[in-house]
């Protein structure tokens, strides 16, 4: 329940709360932050919380204070759980259930830090006590995802003294909402959810847009697989994404904000729902916000499991109860949107950025990235790369910086064969181009394009056909199936495709696959459709010959395609420990105990089995 | 067949005021009260709301978390995203689909799984990764998916258990030597 002690009325009660916060915040207190993003709690993070918690309340009758909490994603997944102790900042990852009694006797009580879980630099096999010094962070810059990993996304008490809130103190009452909107426009900030549309334009649109209500809308349908940067910032940051909308609002003249998240983040929903409603009660969201006279509120709408209800005019479709089949846009939605009202939808990350600007200024945001690209972009950095997780880098950074300074390359000493950037309509980035720096224009002259930020790393194992083939088969089951060319082109392609991936290509497929491609690019209605072949175009302008020898030669030159390559048992690794072919289902391997064994390949199914479980890798692809 | 209990629909309707254009929101709390869309809830939903039974039906079949059919007990949400098929995902759905006769959508026959595969659950650097009734299970093989489950469906499931079997990565082993 609100309570008038509890609301503020004016900016100098915000003000006055964050000094309060700040006052009340004893130095001497020990703290233990750890990471309850997806990653770490799927890693049992939950549980190590919990551990830190217990013991800080056994200890709290003693003298040391000390404070277990939790925060949004750290971003380093691939080493999660991951756990900081103050002071010191010191990093711990890999953290067990079992490691807790350890980090609170040596660490929190003692202030000596605990070596073995320590970041360990691979070539040199120095520790990293703090974030700073791990390569992974080092080459980072967090803007947006600055409250990442530091605050707890469950109080808004945490956000607030960490100078949250205060762009919309700021916007409320120094700036004119004319002002606002030419701030975000002189920053360069492009929407961060795919087309990179300067956002600035879209606001100024939505503000001269006649009609009343207007609303705004944040995109949290974060579809693209292999992407997460959207769920950690609604996880991680909840409020900033609110407070960026509160801004953007009052910029346009709207009153009444949605947030549409996608199904499967039930944290993400969780963490939103109560940011808000600790925003209400404070009456950071609400009627007369900060005595400024200007009322917002916001409502969160679960998306139901559709990829293509990340199109802005499919989501509004989806919001008024509807399928959600995207329109076209011959009348942009900043005119007539939801309910045929003017509607300012941004992407999660984007809304999140605008409080920054306001309160750093345009000048210091355009400072950052290229020319054209203003600012920071969240990647999600995954597949067959070292160091999976989210990072931030300035806009300009090569894709080589990105996968090997910060990524820590590719595993298993393989080489890198391509990136694949901007999600199932994307397009792949051969090694040639690694030194090229990532921007929203660079990465579309490549072919690919900047997308939400997803950048998923494949090597030499990859087979270009096979992914190919695996995102138009996503497109095909994600195709609302309104318009024609989209429904039945791509099932086309699939068709086709799949016909490639089983050694029975024909010569002229790939020419086919290029004429739907363009079919689909010229004539689907909205973007899922227009670009579904890229995948499909990328691979073929950069892998051409991959295409050929699955076509020609009815073989796959990375070996992933069944049928395509042989199994065969290298005799010198072979120990002859019968696993093999005690497991084979068709009975294919013969020899004797102790001796090498052989593949009848008249008998063989190609099935994998015997090379999914010979303990001495003698079972070799060929 | 679960029991449908009257006054269900009322109450959520008026959760959201009665307003039409909060459908989806209110088909998802159908579906969390019963596991699954029940037909004579929707059809109460149609009459109350005074939105056609079509729409209803063409909604509930155009979003793939919605579901026509009684739940299973447990239910596997397999990621088949980007990185989960890199990794191997596409062989464990495979294998599980054989191995307990599961269709995506559907649940096997004796009931004890629901089969819904989705296409990212967003935890890439724990691919591939299943999500059994809530809890995450990474870094999975087809051996080690199907055995979990075999495990789940005894009644013994140990969460601890797997987090820690999933913890030490498995070198990957891709083609060697040519």
């Amino acid at each position: 329940m609100t309570t008038v002690e509890t609301r503020l009325q004016s900016l100098a009660d915000l003000e006055d709360l964050r000094r309060q916060l700040l006052a009340a915040r004893d130095p001497a207190v020990r703290r233990v932050r750890v990471c309850i993003g997806t990653g770490c709690t799927a890693k049992g993070s939950l549980r190590v919380l919990e551990r830190f918690q217990q013991a800080a309340v056994e200890l709290g009758r003693e003298s040391v204070a000390v404070e277990a909490k939790c925060t949004g994603c750290h971003g380093f997944c691939e080493r999660g759980p991951i756990v900081v102790v103050d002071p010191g900042n010191v990093f711990y990852h890999s953290v067990n259930e079992e490691d807790v009694p350890e980090i609170w006797r040596e660490s929190v009580i003692g202030g000596r830090t605990v070596e073995h879980l320590l970041y360990r630099d691979e070539k040199t096999d120095k520790p990293a006590t703090t974030a700073d010094e791990i390569p992974f962070y080092h080459a980072q810059q967090r803007i947006v995802l600055a409250y990442n990993g530091v605050i707890d996304p469950t109080r808004i008490e945490e956000y607030v003294a960490a100078g949250g809130y205060a762009a919309l103190a700021k916007a409320l009452g120094s700036m004119e909402p004319a002002a606002v909107v030419e701030e975000i426009a002189a920053s360069g900030l492009r929407g961060r959810g795919g087309g990179g549309f300067l956002t600035g334009r879209k606001w100024r649109s939505a503000r001269n847009a006649p009609g009343q209500p207007k609303y705004v809308i944040a995109n949290g349908d974060e579809g693209d697989p292999g992407a997460f940067m959207d769920r950690s910032l609604m996880e991680g940051a909840p409020h900033s994404v609110i407070e960026g909308m509160t801004i953007g609002a009052y910029a346009v003249g709207s009153s009444q904000g949605y947030i549409y998240v996608r199904n499967e983040y039930p944290l993400a929903v969780k963490h939103l729902t109560i940011a808000i409603e600790q925003a209400r009660e404070l009456g950071l969201l609400g009627e007369n916000i900060l005595g400024s006279g200007f009322s917002f509120d916001v409502r969160i709408n679960r998306g139901a499991g559709a990829f293509v209800c990340g199109e802005s005019t499919a989501l509004m479709a989806s919001l008024e109860g509807h399928v959600g089949e995207p329109r076209a846009k011959y009348i942009h939605t900043v005119e007539s949107g939801l309910n045929g009202k003017p509607s300012l939808l941004n992407n999660v990350e984007t809304w999140a950025n605008v409080p920054q600007i306001i309160l750093k200024g345009a000048a210091w945001f355009a400072s950052l990235g290229t020319e054209k690209s203003k600012g920071t972009k969240v990647f999600s950095l995954v597949g067959k790369v070292k160091n999976t997780g989210l990072v931030e880098v300035p806009m300009g950074m090569t894709l080589r910086q990105i996968i090997y300074d910060i990524g820590g390359g590719i595993p298993d000493d393989k080489a890198f064969k391509a990136v694949q950037t901007g999600g199932p309509s994307g397009g792949c980035i051969p090694a040639e181009y690694l030194d090229e720096p990532v921007d929203f224009d660079r990465l579309t002259e490549l072919g690919s394009m900047m997308g939400s930020g997803g950048m998923i790393v494949m090597d030499e194992d990859t087979c270009m056909v096979n992914v190919a083939n695996y995102f138009l088969r996503f497109l095909k089951e994600e195709s609302c199936g309104k318009c024609t060319p989209c429904r039945e082109g791509i099932a086309q392609m699939v068709e086709i495709l799949g016909r490639i991936t089983k050694g029975e290509g024909r010569p002229g497929d790939i020419e086919s696959l290029e004429t739907l491609g363009e079919l689909l690019e010229d004539t689907a209605l909205c973007a899922l459709g227009k670009t579904a072949a890229y995948p499909v175009l990328s691979t073929v302008r950069r892998f051409r010959d991959e295409y050929m020898a699955h076509i020609q030669q009815k073989r796959c030159p990375a070996k992933e395609c069944k049928g395509l390559f042989r199994y065969e048992i290298d005799a010198e690794a072979c120990t002859g420990c019968v696993l093999c072919a005690k497991r084979c289902p068709v009975d294919a391997i013969r020899g004797e105990r102790k001796k090498p064994h052989v593949i009848d390949q008249e008998i063989c199914t190609n099935c994998g089995t015997c090379f999914e479980v010979c303990p001495f890798s003698a079972v070799i692809k060929v | 067949m679960v029991e449908t209990e009257a006054g269900t629909v009322a109450q959520i309707i008026e959760r959201y005021g009665g307003d039409a254009g909060m459908l989806i929101p209110m088909m998802q709390d159908v579906q969390a009260e019963y596991g699954y869309l029940p037909q004579a809830e929707l059809k109460e939903l149609s009459g109350r709301l005074r939105v056609p039974l079509a729409q209803i039906y063409s909604v509930a079949t155009f979003y793939a978390s919605f579901r026509l059919m009684p739940k299973g007990d447990h239910t596997i949400q397999l990621c088949l995203g980007t990185v989960c098929f890199l990794k191997g995902a596409d062989k464990i759905s495979e294998a599980i689909r054989r191995e307990f006769e599961l269709v995506p959508g559907g649940t096997s026959p004796d009931r004890k799984f629901t089969y819904s595969p989705v296409n990212c659950v967003g935890a890439c650097a724990l691919a591939p990764v299943m999500v059994v009734d809530g809890e995450y299970h990474g870094g999975l093989t087809v051996d080690s998916a199907v055995e979990l489950l075999h495990r789940i469906a005894a009644g013994d499931a140990t969460p601890d258990a797997e987090a820690k079997a999933a913890k030490p990565k498995k070198a990957a082993r891709g083609s060697k030597k040519k």
